[in-house]
């Protein structure tokens, strides 16, 4: 998809609302748990993996490398580049592709978060550097 | 406490339908309803524990209501295409611990006539909906992550095609029938890279159902005995995103489990129907299954392995998903009925295997590359 796409609101929820107020400031948070050390996405209170409540926000490089794509050949918005993003904080996270040549798409490849705007607060998406 | 030889497959039928515009989806869960009672010799009245899924309309209390049911047990689990495979092992439980004796499977829509409402959505809404995730796409990010860390190629799962086109060859419903080669399935239009159209199954109208039953009752019937001996079932997703690994599925639980209480290997089965959404959803779960190593799932696919007659596994023989029938987008049904017909000796005599005595069904549901849902079960010939 691209610049010209529609991309739906977040709905937003107050256990979210931190993650997108910062998308407005084009910040990338991730959730980082103090009681075992994992960082993990999208958000929870809890932590998913030690069920601690001791999470908290961390901004993201933004930086990450692709894990995994896939290119939709047709959509009624035209082509699109589904993936995962492997975040140098350590979460991996579903994405598109967004502001490039998406046949060149390659595993492995670095790529940077780069923020779309909807009706409500922007939206995260990540293109190659 | 096991489900093992507790629940016996009395009853089966497959909707002959692939396009139903004339019909309504609750009237295609009474047709199944009524073609498996009639398949094992039993009565509506007879139903005392009902099981269906997403997609029966208004869910368990509105069904049991339209088709008149007086049921003392009932479980609407869903883990999409899977969860009749769930259910299957649901209903083994129950009757093992006797809180029914006769229970009812269905599963039944339209997809092929109409749109299927939107998928449930949990709490990944927010960060998941505006990336535009379908099953093709979805499932070519699996796909694409296989090739790339084991170099499984499109030829390789093409065979996976080309197998279940020898099978639906000699089934009169199957939607699609001609033969295909590696070639037509390599050519044929990328839908999502890097899988074709012809490694995605068919959109089909229609349903089926089953009838699970005791030993004692399953006895008293005229149908060759065929029993569950073994179930798992298992959940995986991105779980906060941590060592993201979309080279394997949930059926890396599910099987284990269900061989180990079944006391059988990979090695002792004679027939698999194993879910075929699309082409790469088949070489993952024969894989995670133990059928083969890890990333060894394309090799093993290959040169016809998969080919009732021919090859070492027979999968699919009714043409599975990928050629004859993915009804209501959901496949978890019709693996149980061509397994349970394997091993009746009821499958076509082109695609039968000889002395069919025990078989495995096994899928996934939801969206393999996101978060899914595994279910195994593992069928004796008594």
């Amino acid at each position: 998809m691209d610049s010209a796409v529609k991309y739906p609101p977040p709905l937003v929820n107050p256990e979210t609302k931190p993650f997108w107020d910062a998308t407005v400031d084009g910040k990338l948070l991730v959730k980082r748990c103090t009681a075992c050390g994992e960082a993990h996405y999208f958000p929870r209170t809890i932590c998913p993996f030690c069920f601690s409540d001791q999470t908290v926000w961390e901004e993201s490089s933004g930086e990450g490398e692709i894990y995994t794509f896939s290119l939709m050949r047709k959509s009624a918005s035209g082509p699109y580049a589904i993936g995962y993003v492997t975040l140098k904080e350590g979460p991996s996270l579903l994405t598109n592709f967004v502001d490039c040549d998406m046949t060149q798409l390659k595993i492995g490849q670095k790529v940077k978060v780069v923020f779309k705007t909807t009706d409500g607060a922007p939206l995260p998406f990540f293109m190659p550097v | 406490m096991t489900i093992k030889g507790k629940a016996y497959l009395a009853g089966i039928y497959e909707h002959p339908t692939r396009h139903a515009p004339d019909k309504s989806t609750s009237q295609l869960h009474a047709e199944v309803a009524k073609g498996a009672l009639q398949d094992a010799g039993l009565t509506k009245a007879d139903i005392d524990g009902y099981f269906c899924a997403g997609d029966a309309p208004g869910g368990v209390m509105a069904m049991v209501d339209y088709l008149g049911l007086k049921v003392r047990h009932f479980d609407s689990t869903d883990t999409g295409g899977c969860s009749y495979l769930v259910h299957l092992g649901h209903a083994a439980e129950a009757i093992a611990a006797g809180k029914c004796s006769i229970a009812l499977i269905t599963l039944a829509g339209k997809p092929r006539t109409g749109a299927m409402p939107p998928r449930a959505t949990g709490a990944e809404l927010d960060f998941e909906a505006a990336y535009g995730a379908t099953t093709h796409n979805v499932y070519g990010m699996c796909a694409m992550r296989h090739m790339h860390e084991f170099g499984t190629t499109s030829e390789q799962l093409a065979w996976i095609k080309v197998a279940a086109s020898h099978h639906a060859q000699y089934n009169p419903h199957a939607m699609l029938r001609d033969v295909v080669t590696v070639e037509d399935v390599i050519n044929s239009p990328m839908i999502s890279d890097p899988l074709h159209r012809m490694d995605c199954c068919v959109v089909t109208d229609g349903g089926g159902a089953l009838i699970v039953t005791s030993e004692a009752i399953a006895r008293s019937l005229k149908k060759p005995l065929v029993r569950m001996i073994g179930h798992g079932e298992a959940i995986k997703g991105p779980r906060g995103g941590k060592d993201l690994d979309l080279t394997y599925s949930a059926g890396v639980w599910s099987g284990p489990r269900a061989f180990e209480e079944a006391g059988v290997t990979p090695a002792d089965i004679k027939y698999a129907s194993i879910y075929d959404s699309f082409t790469i959803t088949v070489l993952m779960q024969l894989e995670d299954l133990g059928f083969c190593r890890k990333g060894e799932g394309g090799r093993f696919v290959a040169d016809g392995n998969l080919i009732s007659g021919t090859g070492k596994l027979p999968f699919n023989t009714d043409g599975g998903g990928l050629c004859s029938n993915h009804p209501v987008n959901r496949g978890g049904m019709t693996k149980i009925i061509e397994a349970v017909r394997q091993l009746r000796g009821e499958a076509h005599p082109k695609v039968q295997v000889p002395n069919c005595d025990l078989a495995i069904a096994h899928g996934t549901g939801g969206l393999l590359g996101i978060r899914h849902a595994a279910s195994t079960c593992i069928l004796e010939r008594m």
